[in-house]
């Protein structure tokens, strides 16, 4: 099977992620919601969670090498799985409500390792990105074990045992980008879901299964980024601006022109040349005159517009002169027959967008989708 | 290899059932088959090699040897196995055991293919045309001739379409003829701007990637909230740019689309063609027609609804029909009949010629037969029997806990479920669940890409299964779901009843060790 | 409820159990309805509108149920049918005579391999082992490492290799010899377009490609050998190096049975081998037993264009155990990938695993004796009839097949005498076809009915 000469597995728990959610305070994030939650009875969750996926990396890959750092945030999962990790102390003991700081100490002390697992929700993963950050080249791939109560970036595996899993059968070394996105909680606890981006973290590539390969199925190449930045830059014509959102997606869109755009701003290019990278609203709203949006969906939401990228106002929106929204088939499948959003703030430039609108999936591909005001 | 056999006979078969001593067995088998694959233990042929052997003789050349310069002649020999014929023989025949043919099982499990009896007495007839070659005079293939003829007409008949081809070697050859013709078709209006496609997420992926491949756009309808293709979708994007419409109905999931119509009244109304896949024709013999509903073109799978074998993935043999309007863009050449002779004949703006031949003949005289010998009444038989047996099936899958079909529609040939709450609450995958099925004898599908249903799998049981045939399937599933709570570890090392044991795919996928052929595995691996 | 009548709700003459349907048997039937709480199979139909509904019998001929019947029929219907074993022919013209061997038939008519379709590497072991020794023995024929699972047939072949050229090399416009067959031109005119331009080079006197000069926006020199005069080409190498002064390949197409005496493509410097292996265990068939190869040596840029599956060996839990797997499944993530690679479907599985069992009962020495005896019976052929009609290209090396100056009526009245003396290629030149299946007297019996009708 695998080997597992030298693969080495680090652990990060974020031991109080999920606990907001147990007691309805839709997230975990700040000392405050911690100890309201932890008041109202809520059982910290992600512990368990994590222990599930160490089982099944176990299974997967026996032998596997797994390191962490003590107690909570890591030590316990790992020994309740039956694993004997390697422990790795930090310099300053984590107390028993953690901090950001804590997940972001223990990241940089397990920097070494092959992958790295946490555990955690959106919050977490923010976190976590911050210190992949802050180890720059040097930092090893990652993947989310999702066991917060908000879990909408794309960094995390579709459940516990199936992030083990993962991990435990990835052996090619290939990685993919994966967005991470967080919502504001407090917008979220008003009843308003308001993802925003934040960067991009590398994870294992799945690799397909081995089986459901029937002989008759298609090799149409199912769309990918790159090639849904083909199509884009297919259709761009002369002199005419492109506004590109945020996004890994947007950001595909400006590699296919040679051309090095923002991940999370807002840039305008034309004859492939950056007019202007991650402008604000007043600057974009000179620049938009006849211009052509380029937008990718943003979180597990639907959200197209006004979540994220609220410098593409309704002021920007209405000197536009076109929108190109892009997304793969699968993350349209993901939506459940669900439409896209929009929500601008303005009621009258939302209905001016709701209708069905053509999604670009793939080279030569699209698809048409509905899209609604929220 | 002892610690799986063990754990194998104890979740596989249960309790000891042998008889006392001296005693024919009289106790009932257990509720499910006690099945293994055929396990050979088969070397690759090349290992079997001994130098001088030899299967078979050749004539001699009878006249003088041809000497060949050295720029064409080949510098060592082809290091081709040595074998004698029964070796040959004996070795294939092995590797034929280790393999799962549909007339060994309950093939139910490769939903989307329409796995159906293909009657043993219409390979004789296949086998007399082999000695045919399609350059001969007409009037020395009459009797084939006929046959396609014959078999056009019928086809014509079922589709209510004019006129019909049955070149294509396969239901995607079809579906590519299909879009040449709809190319052929606006270039002759002066149309060929039209350069999109318009399909839906689950009509047969063949669609789009032949289309493409012919160079159109494609734009894809996902599935509404019902699971039907979006209406409204379709309305927005149908313009001056649409060549055509290529959809099935039903589609994969097995449901029907009631407003089929409309959706080729709207693409009809901006001047494109509709083309229908027919790939799940077998629940809607005789129930309803392609033209009926107004489609312009489309096409049969004969391995599929027509019942020829699919010969571990062809040969097989599609049929394109067309209306009055397409019919001079169809494949040349095509069979004529005078009233009392048959002949050929290339239509004024046919596509041309798109395989060697006219058709994969021996299945066009299976297909044949096969019809001949239903007629009308069993064709609607076949159609009533496999809507009959996938409602029943469909009753006793959703008995099992953890399983789903999601949208809660009528089905009608087949259903596409989900496996989705097993797999939340046991970590188990359905493709798993699929390869410790095969544990019990029996094939097993999941879906085409993406998958909009989570840990899908596709069931078609066709007309050709009894109620117990689909009871024994039911139960397998419901015995491997129960495993799946009781020990999810052992479903993900299946299989264990197969001729080989679990593969590690990791070399596929590495330029450094993928070995295509035996030739790079010895330089590779052996060297 | 529609008003049409189900054929299990007719008494009057309506069908009976029919032999191939288990629950056509009215009593099953009623009681899986009764469990199911459905009083009619109309109900499972309640979604398709009533205007759709065909409210009559389909207008088919009456049944022949009865296994015998059938068999009246059928055979009245083929015996209308006079065959090439019947009558001595000489038709080729891409669908040949050879001899099949009786296990061959055997094999493949197995109803393990004859009715299996898509199952997995586990239950269908036996369909991926036989499909990588195909591919293996295949590969060994051409000294190149990776071989497709097959496709339709060589007209496919060729027009996917031509793509994958296209594809690997970023550019569209491929040059082909006019030496090539107009059905095969007709289907690579119809697949390649519109976005990749054929260019045609002449055929020079001698019967093989002429003098021809490329830029550097061809993708490709498509050379076949024997091309469809029968003429073997004997410039591969010359072609080889000017396609790939210009950054472009050189794609031959080859039929593998001429491959035992014939060198390989790899061996002059083709990077894509293509071509039909209908020689190779498949029967004429009317046009029904063909399928197409595709192979490339072991390099990863050009692997990812195969739009074919690739059958590999993979590791099991057992050491020393065989399984196997599709070797670089995702090869939409390599480059190019955006275009799509075309599409995979079913196609000709089944005469891959019969070519295998053909190539292994030949072996090396077969495959060089049935080569040798076909170019020496050509020769002899075209020997025979020089006297009588004129022979093309008399100086170039054939095999199997040769074309000859036809007068009007030639082939009407050869056909009197009881032969099929070749297929028309135009107004005037007629293509005959030599195998190992035709006898010297065979030859000789072809020679003295063409002198005859030449006098």
């Amino acid at each position: 099977m695998a080997t597992t000469v030298g693969f080495v597995v680090g652990l990060v728990v974020n031991p109080v992620a999920g606990l907001g959610g147990t007691a309805g305070l839709k997230g975990s994030d700040g000392a405050e919601v911690q100890r309201a939650a932890l008041a109202a009875g809520a059982t910290p969750r992600s512990g368990e969670r994590a222990a599930r996926a160490v089982r099944a990396l176990l299974a997967a890959r026996p032998g596997v090498r797994l390191v962490t750092v003590p107690g909570a945030m890591g030590e316990d999962s790992a020994r309740a799985a039956g694993a004997s990790p390697g422990l790795v102390r930090l310099a300053r003991p984590a107390a028993p409500t953690t901090t950001a700081a804590d997940t972001r100490a223990a990241v940089l002390a397990l920097r070494d390792v092959d992958l790295l697992l946490f555990a955690g929700g959106d919050g977490t993963a923010r976190d976590v990105l911050d210190a992949v950050r802050e180890l720059g080249g040097q930092a090893p791939p990652v993947l989310g074990v999702p066991a917060g109560v908000k879990v909408y970036s794309g960094c995390f595996a579709v459940g516990p045992a199936a992030a083990g899993e993962l991990a435990g059968l990835w052996t090619s070394g290939a990685t993919v980008e994966a967005e991470v996105v967080d919502l504001d909680e407090d917008r979220y606890r008003q009843g308003r879901v308001s993802p925003r981006l934040y960067g991009v973290l590398r994870v294992p590539a799945a690799r397909t299964r081995l089986s459901g390969r029937k002989t008759g199925s298609a090799a149409a190449a199912p769309g990918t980024v790159e090639g849904i930045a083909r199509e884009v830059v297919s259709r761009m014509r002369p002199g005419v601006p492109y506004i590109l959102g945020p996004g890994a997606t947007t950001q595909a869109v400006g590699r296919a022109l040679g051309l090095a755009t923002t991940l999370l701003g807002v840039d305008v290019v034309r004859d492939g040349r950056i007019v202007a990278a991650d402008v604000a609203e007043r600057e974009l709203a000179g620049l938009a005159g006849g211009a052509v949006l380029v937008l990718s969906v943003i979180g597990g939401q639907g959200f197209v517009l006004g979540r994220g990228n609220q410098q593409i106002s309704p002021r920007v929106l209405s000197r536009t002169g076109g929108l190109l929204v892009l997304a793969t088939q699968q993350k349209l499948a993901a939506l459940g027959g669900r439409p896209l959003l929009v929500d601008t703030g303005d009621e009258d430039t939302d209905r001016k967008l709701s209708g069905h609108v053509q999604v670009i999936t793939g080279y030569r591909e699209s698809t048409i989708y509905r899209m609604e005001t929220t | 290899m002892s610690e799986l056999a063990e754990r194998t006979n104890k979740h596989s078969t249960g309790e000891s059932f042998a008889e006392p001593h001296g005693q024919l067995p009289v106790r009932p088998k257990p509720p499910l088959r006690r099945f293994h694959q055929a396990r050979w233990d088969e070397p690759i042929i090349f290992e079997l090699s001994r130098p001088g052997r030899r299967g078979i003789a050749v004539p001699e050349p009878g006249a003088p040897e041809v000497e060949l310069p050295e720029a064409v002649r080949r510098a060592q020999p082809p290091r081709l196995p040595e074998l004698s014929q029964p070796h040959v023989l004996r070795h294939y025949l092995r590797l034929s055991q280790e393999n799962l043919g549909a007339d060994l099982n309950v093939d139910v499990g490769q939903g989307t293919c329409t796995m159906k009896y293909s009657p043993k007495v219409n390979d004789r007839f296949a086998a007399e045309v082999a000695e045919l070659h399609p350059a001969q005079p007409v009037d020395t293939v009459q009797g084939v001739l006929e046959i396609y003829h014959r078999l056009e007409r019928m086809l014509a008949e079922i589709s209510g379409m004019a006129r019909v081809s049955l070149q294509p070697g396969s239901g995607s050859a079809a579906i590519y003829a299909n879009v040449a013709m709809i190319r052929a078709y606006h270039a002759s209006r002066g149309e060929g701007h039209r350069d999109q496609v318009i399909t839906t997420l689950f009509s047969h992926p063949s669609n789009a990637a032949c289309a493409k491949t012919a160079g159109y756009e494609i734009v894809t309808l996902m599935p509404d909230a019902d699971g039907y293709p979006d209406i409204e979708a379709l309305k927005a994007a149908i313009g001056p740019r649409t060549a055509a419409l290529m959809i099935t109905n039903p589609e994969d999931t097995g449901i029907f689309n009631p407003r089929i119509k409309e959706f080729v009244d709207l693409v009809h109304s901006v001047g494109g063609l509709a083309c229908y896949d027919q790939a799940n024709a077998n629940g809607i013999l005789g129930i309803t027609r392609a033209r009926d509903a107004g489609f312009d073109l489309g096409h049969f799978n004969l391995h599929k609804t027509f019942s020829t074998p699919h010969a571990c993935g062809g040969p097989a043999a599609g049929a394109c029909g067309v209306s009055e309007a397409l019919a001079p863009f169809l494949p040349g050449p095509v069979v004529t009949f005078d009233g009392t002779s048959y002949g050929l004949e290339t239509p004024e703006r046919s596509i041309g010629k798109i395989r060697p031949g006219l058709g994969v003949t021996p299945n066009i005289v299976r297909a044949y037969a096969w019809i001949m010998a239903l007629g009308a009444e069993g064709l609607r038989a076949v159609a009533e029997t496999a809507a009959l047996n996938n409602n029943y099936l469909m009753s006793r899958v959703l008995r099992i806990p953890g399983t789903s079909a999601p949208w809660d529609k009528r089905r009608i040939e087949q259903v596409r479920y989900s496996w989705r709450e097993l797999s939340e609450e046991t970590g188990v995958h359905s493709e798993e669940i699929g390869v410790r099925a095969a544990d019990f004898g029996v094939h097993y599908w999941t879906s085409h890409h993406p998958h909009v249903v989570p840990e899908p799998f596709t069931l078609e049981p066709t007309e050709s299964y009894s109620k117990e045939d689909l009871d024994e399937y039911a139960a397998i599933l419901a015995h491997v779901a129960d495993e799946a709570r009781r020990d999810p570890a052992f479903v993900k090392g299946a299989p264990y009843n197969q001729t080989i044991h679990k593969i590690d795919p990791t070399p596929l996928d590495d330029p450094k060790q993928w070995a295509p052929t035996w030739r790079a595995y010895v330089r590779k691996h052996l060297g | 409820m529609s008003t049409a009548h189900s054929c299990f709700e007719t008494d009057e003459g309506g069908l009976k159990t029919h032999p191939y349907i288990p629950n056509s048997e009215p009593g099953v039937r009623a009681e899986m309805l009764a469990e199911l709480g459905v009083e009619s199979v109309e109900e499972f139909y309640a979604d398709i509108p009533a205007e759709l509904r065909l409210n009559r019998p389909l207008d088919l001929p009456e049944p022949l149920v009865a296994e015998h019947d059938l068999v009246r029929h059928m055979r009245a219907l083929l015996r209308r049918n006079t065959d090439t074993v019947e009558t001595l022919s000489f038709l080729g013209h891409g669908i040949y005579p050879h001899h099949v061997p009786a296990v061959c038939d055997e094999v493949n008519s197995r109803s393990e391999f004859l009715t299996a379709y898509a199952g997995e590497p586990y239950e269908d072991h036996g369909r991926f082992q036989a499909l990588f020794e195909y591919t293996s023995m295949m590969a060994e024929l051409l000294e190149m490492d990776v071989v497709n699972v097959p496709t339709y047939d060589g007209f496919q072949a060729t027009g996917t290799a031509l793509r994958m050229a296209c594809r690997h090399t970023g550019r569209a416009r491929v040059l082909l010899s006019s030496a090539i067959s107009a059905d095969k031109l007709s289907k690579l005119r119809d697949f390649l377009a519109p976005d990749i331009e054929i260019v045609l080079a002449p055929v020079a006197g001698n019967g093989e490609m002429g003098d021809v000069g490329i830029d550097d926006s061809f993708a490709a020199i498509y050379l076949e050998t024997p091309n469809v005069y029968g003429v073997v080409e004997t410039r591969g190498r010359d072609l080889a190096d000017l396609a790939h002064a210009h950054g472009a390949l050189l794609v031959v197409g080859a039929d593998p049975i001429s491959l035992g005496v014939l060198a390989p493509p790899a061996a002059y410097g083709a990077d894509i081998a293509c071509g039909d292996i209908q020689s190779l265990g498949m029967h004429q068939s009317y046009g029904g037993g063909h399928a197409g190869y595709i192979a490339t040596h072991d390099h990863e840029p050009l692997v990812a264009e195969f739009p074919s599956r690739l059958f590999g060996i993979a590791p099991t839990a057992v050491p020393g155990e065989y399984g196997f797997g599709d070797v670089f499944y995702d090869r939409t993530s390599f480059a190019h990938r955006e275009d799509g690679k075309e599409w995979v479907g079913t196609a000709a599985a089944l005469w891959g695993i019969t070519a295998g069992v053909y190539l292994a009962l030949m072996g090396p020495q077969g495959m060089r004796e049935i080569g040798a005896t076909i170019l020496a019976r050509t020769r002899y052929a075209m020997d025979a009839l020089a006297p009588h009609v004129t022979v093309l290209h008399q100086d170039a090396i054939h095999f199997r097949e040769f074309a000859i100056e036809a007068p009007p009526g030639l082939l009407e009245r050869l056909r009197a005498k009881g032969i099929f003396g070749g297929v028309p290629l135009d107004d005037r030149t007629v293509l005959v076809c030599v195998t190992e299946r035709h006898s010297i007297a065979d030859i000789d019996r072809l020679a003295a009915a063409v002198r005859e009708v030449m006098t």
